[in-house]
C-alpha cells in the first residue's frame, strides 16, 4: 500500500516540476495578496476629511477647531463660506464630515448657555462614521470640560481642587496600539492557505478526468483511498511551507508579534490543512468539468470567509450564521492563529478549537473517501 | 466581422453553458449567497459589547457608574468579578472584550476632589471593536463625570451659578442615516460578485478549447479573433446582468437598502464594468492554456483587487499613499464608488463624471485589447 502511495507522490510531483508556471503561481499570488491586503484592510479611522464652517470667528471657536484639527483624527480639507457649499462638498465625497459653528457660539459660553455645535456627517461608510463620531464627542467632552475648568478659575478658584471627575484609563491588551496590521494579518493568512488549497486541490481530480487520465489511474490496482492520500500529500506539503512563508513575511515585514508557541501553531496548521483539503477534493470528486470545480470552490470558499470571523465580528451576526460558523474549520483555524500570535496562548486554551478541527477533518475526509469510491465506479 | 459567424460562435458558447447547468446555476445563485451572507454577516456596528466588572470598591458610587454601563445599549454588563485573575481568563477565552475595574479609593477620591481613575481593559486583538468599544466606554463615563462635575457645582455655589454643559453636538448623519452597515456593504457586493461570476466564466472559456482539444477545430474555422472574443463574452454578459439586476432586487425588496439614483445609471455603469471584467477574464484565458492556472490567475486580477482595493468594505482614504495610488488601476474603485452613490446618495453619473469617465475609458481599452489577444494559431 505504501508503495503504491509513493508512486502516485512521485507522479504528482513529476507533473508540478513539468508545470513551470505552477511554482510561480503557488508563490507570487499569496505574497502580492498577503502584502497588498496587509495594507489595505484596515478600520483604523485617522484623517477623516473635514469641512469648518465658523460662522463665530472667536477665540472660542478657533480653540474648538483647533483641537478638532490637532488631534489627528480630522484634517481641515476646505473652509466653506456657506453652507450650501458644505452641502455640495459632502454630496461629492470630497469631504466627510462637516462641523458647524453658529454666530453666537463664544456669546452663549460666556453666558453660561450650551452652544449647540453641528456635525454633519457622510454615513456611507457607516464605520467610519460611527468611530468618526466616537472621537467627535471626545472632542466635545474634552473641550468643556476643560473651558468648564478655565471658568471655575476665574470665578470660584478655591473650589477647583475639590472638582470631581472620572477619568478613563485604557488599557488595550495584546495590541496596545490597536493597530489593524496585528488584528488582519493572522486572518489572512489563514484566509489565502484557505483559497490557494482549496483551488489546487478542487482541480486534482476532475483535472484528470477531463484530460481523460482518470481511466488510465482506474485501471490501475490503486484503491480509493490510497489515490486520496497520494494526492492529498503534496498539498498538504506545500500548504504547510504556504503557512511558513506567509507567516514569516507578516512577522518581518509587517511586524506582527509572534507571542506562543510556533509548534502550537503548525499542530493547529496541520490540522486545519486536513479539513481543507478533504473539502477541495470533496469538491473535485463531484464536479465532472474545471469549470465546475471552479465555481463550486468559489462556493465554498465566499460563505467560508464571511462566517469566519476573518473581518467581521461572529458576535454581530445572527443566532442561526453563528452556528453555521462551527461548521467552518476556518473559523477555528483564525482564532488559534491570533491566540498564537497576539495573545500567546497555547493548548490549555485553544485545545477545543484543535479538537473541532479534527472532528470536522475525519468527517470530511470520510465523506471523500465515500465519494470517491461511488464516483469512480 | 460577420454577424452569422458572431451568432454562431455566441450560440455555441451559450449551448456549452446549457449543457453544464451546474456552472450556470451557481453563477445565479452566486448573487444571492453573496446578498445573505454579507447582508446578514457584516456587522461592524458592534452593540451588545460583553463586558466584565471589577469593582474593587463595591460601593454605592461604583455601583452607578456601572448602572451606566448597563443601561448603554453598546453594553451589556455580564458579570462581576472579584479578581484581576478572572478578568485575564475572560478576555484570553473571548468571552468579554472590555472589562472596567473601578479601584478601591473611587468614591474616597471623589469626595476629595479630583480625578478617581477607573481602568478599561480592551481585547485589542480586534481592533476595531475595540475602538468602538473605548469611544463608548468615554461616552459613559465621559457623561457620568460631567454629571456629577454638575450635581456638585449646585451643592457648592447654589442658584449663583449656571450648570448647564458648556456645549452640545448636534450629529446628523447623511445618506445612511441609522449608520447601518448593510447599507454601507451592500452596493459594493454587486461589484464583488460580478467580479467573481466574470472570472468564474470566462477566464476558462479558451482554456477549456485547448484543454479537450478542440482548438484545432475552432482555428480550422473562418472565424476571426475578433469574432471569437466577442461571441464568447456575449452570452456572460448576458448572466452578468441578469446577476445584477438580481443583486438590485435583493438590496431593495429584500434588505431594504434605500435606492435613489436611477436604474438606467446603474445599468449603464454596470455594463461599462461587465466589458472590464468580461474582457481580463477572455485575455486570461488566451494567455493561459491550463485552466488551473488561468483560475488562479483570474482571481488574482478580478476578486482579489476587488474586494481589497475598491473600497467596497475598507475605506480607501485610509489606506497608506502608495495603495492609495495603487487603487486608481482597480477599475473596480470607480465602480463601486458609482453604486455607492447611485443607491445612497442618489446622483447622477453627470455628478459622477470622474468615475464614470474612468470606466469608460477603461472598458474601451480593455475590450481592444481583448479583441486582439485570441490568436488563430497552434503555437
Amino acid at each position: 500500500m505504501l508503495g503504491r502511495i509513493w508512486q502516485i507522490l512521485i507522479k504528482e510531483m513529476i507533473q508540478l516540476r513539468r508545470d513551470r508556471g505552477a511554482r510561480f503561481r503557488l508563490l507570487i499570488p499569496p505574497l502580492i495578496q498577503l502584502i497588498v491586503f496587509g495594507y489595505a484592510a484596515t478600520f483604523e479611522v485617522n484623517h477623516v476629511s473635514t469641512a469648518v464652517l465658523d460662522f463665530d470667528h472667536s477665540q472660542e471657536s478657533r480653540e474648538l477647531v483647533s483641537r478638532f484639527t490637532g488631534s489627528g483624527r480630522f484634517d481641515l480639507a476646505a473652509l466653506p463660506g456657506a453652507r450650501t457649499d458644505a452641502r455640495a462638498l459632502i454630496d461629492r465625497s470630497r469631504v466627510s464630515l462637516t462641523l458647524q459653528i453658529d454666530p453666537q457660539f463664544a456669546q452663549q459660553l460666556r453666558k453660561g448657555e450650551t452652544a449647540p455645535v453641528q456635525v454633519i456627517l457622510d454615513g456611507t461608510n457607516s464605520n467610519t462614521a460611527l468611530i468618526s463620531l466616537g472621537y467627535v464627542g471626545q472632542i466635545a467632552r474634552e473641550f468643556a470640560s476643560d473651558y468648564q475648568i478655565d471658568r471655575m478659575r476665574r470665578v470660584a478658584p478655591s473650589y477647583l481642587s475639590q472638582l470631581p471627575s472620572v477619568q478613563m484609563v485604557e488599557r488595550p491588551w495584546y495590541n496596545p496600539g490597536l493597530n489593524s496590521h496585528w488584528f488582519f494579518i493572522p486572518g489572512i493568512i489563514g484566509s489565502i492557505t484557505l483559497l490557494t488549497i482549496v483551488n489546487l486541490t478542487s482541480f486534482a481530480v476532475v483535472r484528470e478526468r477531463e484530460i481523460g487520465t482518470l481511466e488510465q489511474i482506474m485501471v490501475t490496482p490503486l484503491r480509493p483511498l490510497e489515490l486520496i492520500v497520494g494526492k492529498t500529500i503534496p498539498f498538504f506539503i506545500i500548504g504547510l511551507l504556504l503557512v511558513i512563508l506567509i507567516a514569516l513575511v507578516g512577522i518581518l515585514w509587517f511586524g506582527v508579534p509572534f507571542r506562543g508557541n510556533p509548534l502550537v501553531m503548525l499542530f493547529g496548521t496541520g490540522l486545519f490543512l486536513i479539513s481543507i483539503l478533504a473539502v477541495g477534493l470533496l469538491i473535485s470528486t463531484t464536479c465532472s468539468t474545471q469549470q465546475q470545480a471552479f465555481a463550486s470552490g468559489f462556493f465554498y470558499l465566499t460563505p467560508t470567509f464571511t462566517l469566519s470571523g476573518f473581518a467581521f465580528p461572529i458576535s454581530g451576526m445572527p443566532k442561526v450564521m453563528q452556528w453555521l460558523t462551527y461548521l467552518n474549520p476556518l473559523r477555528y483555524y483564525i482564532v488559534v492563529l491570533r491566540g498564537v500570535f497576539l495573545k500567546g496562548t497555547g493548548l490549555a486554551i485553544l485545545w477545543p478549537q484543535m479538537v473541532a478541527m479534527t472532528l470536522l477533518g475525519l468527517a470530511l475526509l470520510m465523506l471523500c473517501v465515500l465519494r470517491f469510491r461511488m464516483s469512480l465506479d | 466581422m460577420s454577424a452569422n459567424r458572431l451568432i454562431a460562435i455566441a450560440r455555441k458558447e451559450m449551448i456549452q453553458v446549457r449543457r453544464d447547468p451546474r456552472s450556470l446555476f451557481l453563477a445565479l445563485l452566486m448573487p444571492i449567497l453573496q446578498m445573505m451572507m454579507l447582508g446578514y454577516g457584516l456587522n461592524l456596528d458592534a452593540r451588545h459589547i460583553a463586558v466584565y466588572a471589577y469593582d474593587q470598591e463595591g460601593s454605592q458610587q461604583s455601583q452607578a457608574l456601572l448602572k451606566h454601563f448597563q443601561a448603554s445599549s453598546y453594553f451589556d454588563l455580564v458579570t462581576t468579578v472579584s479578581s484581576y485573575r478572572q478578568l485575564t481568563g475572560a478576555i484570553d477565552s473571548d468571552r468579554c472584550q472590555l472589562a472596567i475595574v473601578i479601584p478601591y479609593d473611587f468614591s474616597k477620591s471623589l469626595r476629595e476632589g479630583g480625578a478617581a481613575k477607573v481602568q478599561a481593559i480592551v481585547d485589542g486583538s480586534d481592533d476595531n471593536t475595540a475602538n468602538l468599544a473605548i469611544g463608548y466606554a468615554r461616552a459613559v463615563i465621559g457623561e457620568y463625570s460631567a454629571g456629577l462635575q454638575l450635581q456638585w457645582l449646585a451643592r457648592q455655589l447654589g442658584a449663583s451659578a449656571n450648570h448647564a454643559p458648556p456645549i452640545a453636538i448636534e450629529a446628523r448623519t447623511w445618506f445612511n442615516e441609522q449608520l447601518e452597515s448593510r447599507n454601507f456593504i451592500i452596493p459594493g457586493i454587486i461589484a464583488l460578485v460580478l467580479a467573481m461570476v466574470g472570472a468564474m466564466l470566462t477566464s476558462l472559456t479558451i482554456a477549456r478549447e485547448w484543454e479537450r482539444g478542440t482548438m484545432e477545430q475552432l482555428i480550422s474555422t473562418p472565424v476571426t479573433s475578433r469574432e471569437v472574443m466577442l461571441g464568447k463574452i456575449l452570452p456572460y454578459f448576458a448572466i452578468g446582468m441578469a446577476d445584477a439586476a438580481l443583486c438590485l432586487v435583493l438590496a431593495v425588496a429584500w434588505f431594504h437598502v434605500p435606492f435613489r439614483g436611477t436604474i438606467l445609471s446603474l445599468f449603464a455603469s454596470t455594463a461599462l464594468f461587465l466589458v472590464v471584467v468580461l474582457g481580463i477574464g477572455f485575455m486570461i484565458s488566451a494567455a493561459i492554456k491550463d485552466q488551473l492556472g488561468a483560475s488562479m490567475i483570474a482571481l488574482l486580477v478580478t476578486l482579489l483587487p476587488t474586494s481589497m482595493l475598491s473600497g467596497y468594505a475598507f475605506p480607501i482614504d485610509q489606506m497608506p499613499g502608495a495603495v492609495q495610488i495603487l487603487s486608481y488601476i482597480v477599475y473596480s474603485r470607480y465602480y463601486v464608488t458609482i453604486l455607492k452613490s447611485i443607491f445612497l446618495k442618489g446622483v447622477g453619473l453627470s455628478a459622477l463624471a470622474g468615475p464614470t469617465a474612468a470606466m469608460t475609458v477603461y472598458a474601451f481599452a480593455i475590450g481592444y485589447v481583448a479583441m486582439h489577444a485570441f490568436r488563430k494559431s497552434l503555437e
